[in-house]
Formats: C-alpha cells, sequence, structure tokens
C-alpha cells in the first residue's frame, strides 16, 4: 500500500482568491480525502441585526458577498415585505428582476474567467473578464455602482431604468451574445480545455440528491430544479426551463452554466419587454412582527433567508443559508479519488463563494 | 535594481465580501490592465514587492497575514483596500471583527471605498511603487543589516 502523505492547501493559494484551508491526504498524487477548516472570512455579520435597524440591514445584506450582493438584499427584502404584508408594485419586481439575471450573467463569467485561470489558458480568462466589464458598465448606469448597488429597500427598489435605457441594454446584450458564442466555443470544443474538465470530478444524480447539492452543480448532474420556478419577484410571468445536463463532471457544469448566461439573457429580454409602468417603491410604516423562509435562486444555487421579527426596529434573528454552504459536502465526495492537480479544477467548478459560506 | 519599474503584487482576502477582490482582479483585465505598467499578481510572498489586503482582520487570519507578511522580502509595502481593511467599515461592529489591517501590520496606504473602485486602487498602487522607491534608497544609505535579522 502507497504511503498516505497529508498535503495543505491554502488558506492563500494562487488559485484561490478567497481564503478556505483544506487539508489533502493522498496516497501518491491520488486524494483520498479531504478535511476542510474554514472561519478565515467570519465576521459575525447575523448577529448585526441587534446594532442595526431593519431598514438599515439592508446595507450589511447586500454584504455577505460583494458577487451576489444584488440577491442577497433582494433576499432579505422579500423575506421582510412577506412578513409585513408590503405590496411592492410590479414594476419594482421586473427591475429586480433584470438586475438579479445582470448578477447571474457577471458571475458566471467572472466564474468562467476563473475557470480559465485554473487551467491555465490566461486569453480566456482575459476575454471572460473583458466581456464582464460591459455588464459592470450597465450596473454603473443604471444603479450608480460597480459591484455594491444598495438599489433594493423594502418596499420596492431606489431607481428607476427608462424605456431607452432599456432599449440600450437589450441592444449591448445582442453584442454580447454575439461575443460570448465565440467564447463558449472555446471553452466547450477546445481540445486542450476538453482534456482538463471531461471525465473529472464525478457527482452522479444520487449523490446530487443525498448531499443535498444545489444550483447549477446539481443541475449538471442531471436534477431538474430551478428555486426561480418557485415564483418570487417577477419570474412567474417569464418563460424560461431549468437548464439540466445528465454527465455530472466538471465539463457539464461548464456547459450548463454558460447555457444559463443565454437564459439569462433571454429573460432580460422578456422582462423587457413585459414591464409595466408606474410606481418603483411604496411606502413602509410600522414594524415587522413575524417570521419567514425566503428563498431564491443565485447564481450558485439555492439560498435561504430565515428572518424573525419581534415588532420592534431591530429583529431577533436573521439566518442566511447560502449555495456554497450546501455544495460544500457534495464537493468534498468528489474531491476523493481525484489527482491533486486536478483539486483546482474542482474546487472551483462548485464556483465556491467562502465570504457568503462564512458570512 | 530598480523594483519600481516592475512591482510584483500579492492580494489576500482577510474577511472582505469579495467586493473588493474582484476589483483588484479586475485592475489585471483588460479594461483596466495594470500589467501595462509592468505590475504582476503574483501568488508567492517571496516574489512579491506589495502587498494588497482586502477586509478587515478576525482571529484567525491575523496570523495568516502576519505570516505572509514577514515572508516578504524588504522593502516591502502593505496598501489596505477598500473601509473594511482601512477600519472595519461596516462590520466594525461584529463580534469578530477586530479592526482593520493596521491592527496586525503597518500600513503604509489606505484605499478607501466600498467597493474600492479599480481607479482608487491603482492610484493606491502607484503612490504604493512611489514609497517603495523611497524605502529602497533610505536602506541603501543605511549600512547592511545583520544577516540574523533579515526578514
Amino acid at each position: 500500500m502507497a504511503t498516505r502523505s497529508v498535503v495543505p492547501f491554502g488558506p492563500q493559494h494562487p488559485v484561490l482568491p478567497e481564503p478556505i484551508h483544506l487539508d489533502l491526504v493522498l496516497e501518491d498524487e491520488k486524494v483520498v480525502e479531504a478535511v476542510p477548516s474554514i472561519g478565515f472570512v467570519h465576521r459575525g455579520l447575523e448577529k448585526l441585526v441587534e446594532k442595526k435597524d431593519f431598514h438599515e440591514y439592508v446595507y450589511v445584506a447586500e454584504r455577505i458577498c460583494g458577487i451576489c450582493s444584488f440577491m442577497h438584499g433582494m433576499g432579505y427584502c422579500e423575506a421582510v415585505e412577506r412578513i409585513m404584508k408590503v405590496e411592492v408594485p410590479q414594476r419594482a419586481h421586473y427591475l429586480r428582476t433584470i438586475w438579479c439575471e445582470m448578477s447571474r450573467i457577471h458571475s458566471h463569467l467572472l466564474w468562467l474567467g476563473l475557470l480559465a485561470d485554473a487551467f491555465g489558458f490566461e486569453s480566456l480568462f482575459m476575454q471572460s473578464w473583458r466581456l464582464r466589464e460591459k455588464i459592470l458598465d450597465m450596473f454603473e448606469v443604471s444603479t450608480g455602482g460597480r459591484v455594491i448597488f444598495s438599489v433594493n429597500k423594502i418596499g420596492g427598489v431606489r431607481k428607476d431604468m427608462d424605456a431607452d435605457m432599456l432599449k440600450s441594454f437589450v441592444a449591448l446584450f445582442d453584442g454580447m451574445e454575439k461575443e460570448l458564442r465565440i467564447l463558449s466555443k472555446t471553452f466547450l470544443n477546445d481540445y486542450a480545455v476538453n482534456s482538463r474538465l471531461q471525465g473529472v470530478g464525478f457527482l452522479t444524480k444520487q449523490q446530487a440528491h443525498d448531499f443535498g447539492a444545489v444550483g447549477p452543480f446539481m443541475r449538471a448532474s442531471g436534477i431538474d430544479r430551478d428555486t426561480r420556478k418557485l415564483g418570487y419577484a417577477a419570474y412567474p410571468d417569464l418563460d424560461f426551463e431549468p437548464i439540466t445536463s445528465d454527465v455530472g463532471d466538471c465539463y457539464a457544469r461548464t456547459q450548463v452554466r454558460i447555457k444559463e448566461i443565454f437564459q439569462s439573457f433571454d429573460l432580460i429580454r422578456q422582462a423587457a419587454a413585459k414591464i409595466p409602468d408606474g410606481e418603483i417603491a411604496v411606502p413602509v410604516k410600522g414594524f415587522p412582527d413575524g417570521e419567514h423562509f425566503m428563498r431564491v435562486e443565485q447564481p450558485r444555487g439555492e439560498a435561504i433567508y430565515y428572518v424573525k421579527a419581534n415588532g420592534t426596529k431591530f429583529l431577533d434573528r436573521v439566518r442566511v443559508r447560502t449555495p456554497t454552504f450546501a455544495n460544500l459536502p457534495a464537493m468534498l465526495e468528489t474531491l476523493k479519488g481525484c489527482q491533486l492537480a486536478d483539486v483546482p479544477i474542482l474546487i472551483l467548478t462548485i464556483d465556491p463563494c467562502i465570504s457568503c459560506t462564512e458570512r | 535594481m530598480n523594483v519600481s519599474k516592475s512591482p510584483w503584487l500579492l492580494h489576500y482576502d482577510g474577511s472582505s465580501c469579495n467586493g473588493c477582490d474582484i476589483e483588484v482582479l479586475a485592475c489585471l483585465t483588460p479594461v483596466y490592465d495594470v500589467e501595462r505598467f509592468g505590475v504582476i499578481n503574483t501568488g508567492n510572498p517571496k516574489h512579491a514587492d506589495i502587498f494588497l489586503i482586502t477586509g478587515g482582520i478576525n482571529h484567525q487570519n491575523a496570523q495568516v497575514v502576519r505570516q505572509i507578511y514577514n515572508q516578504m522580502p524588504k522593502p516591502k509595502v502593505v496598501v489596505a483596500v477598500g473601509i473594511c481593511a482601512c477600519n472595519g467599515g461596516i462590520f466594525k461592529e461584529c463580534y469578530n471583527i477586530q479592526g482593520g489591517v493596521d491592527t496586525v501590520l503597518p500600513v503604509d496606504i489606505y484605499v478607501p471605498g466600498c467597493a474600492a473602485r479599480p481607479e482608487a486602487i491603482m492610484d493606491g498602487v502607484v503612490k504604493a511603487v512611489a514609497l517603495l522607491d523611497q524605502k529602497r534608497k533610505k536602506a541603501a544609505e543605511q549600512p547592511a543589516p545583520d544577516p540574523k535579522e533579515a526578514g
């Protein structure tokens, strides 16, 4: 039997933009077990509800993670709105949907770039991020911020997009779609890329179910589930189907995410065509009393917001279950039996967001 | 030796929300492209001249940050990127945040913002390069340090 050795991976590691530490137990080059230790990014922001009132907490909720900041803010706002039974105007729902899908495009492009960087394809990394900057410009035009927007508030949104802006966005998306088609050809057909992605890190449908994986990681293993189908924001009015693949390897995850970007372009077009006129926010009076579970589909998968209120301006409890937290057990399972050199790619294909996970 | 012509960066995410991290990375990609100035993002502390830290300091990452700093060769400059790295920012009142990076390291440049914009980060790096030059000249004037104490 080969001797076992333990290789530390992280917290500071060239491939990781964020700190996580893994102890990899190896037999020769093969990973037998991976033991994670986390807590490098833990801030304890759930406890801040005791110091910031429920309106102010929207800003904290947005800063759970800078990549899906809009969706974190929205998930929290929707939870409080449901407790307070606030009727959010339909236009605000549509605006939230458009920003959500823009966040998904920017997050998936960011991930494609990081993946390309992990397998050493530097120009593909640069191209993905070049494309991503266009989305950030659109965010800046429509909200004023590049990564943290603060456009959500309880009762609606703070900023409106006029018809001209929506029209120009849709035109820009047409151009981006063409460029993405060229990029996706390299991601999906290139010989060198395929050799790194195909047949690496299998997760079967049964495993994905048993370990409770979520998001594109789960859908790439053949489970047809998307929280957007539950119908929050304007999603009930839009026509889409969850994107799945039956293969369950790194290649399938890449494929699912690329298809999801095209789906997001399509959803924004639908929303821009259907968006009704009217108010973008309603005034909110009083304090919330009660509790609610809100489920939101983020780029990385399903996030759950639990909010408990007691009738005062400070909430009792906010709990966030983030997608990466749900995906970690399944990721550790896929690491078993892979080569040491494939570990970075495998970790990246769950699209880890450590600052969400540790909060 | 003139490191200011091509300073190498090391970026570590303290306990940031990712917002500043992706802006640091965005500086390296085509729209901003700091590589044209000779700046390279490295993962190895022993190759680095400028240490960019995003996010505040907590008990678990304090020793990691210190360790990375000690491994970097002299002269070195520490840049705190984003308001969390400057003084804790919105997370200042969190139970697990000690404060900004200056609670564990001597910080040379503070880049404010939530999230810090790429232009601001680049400005911080440019200032860091000038400071690096000053530190190098100062070190050249002084007598050679005892090798036992050199970090």
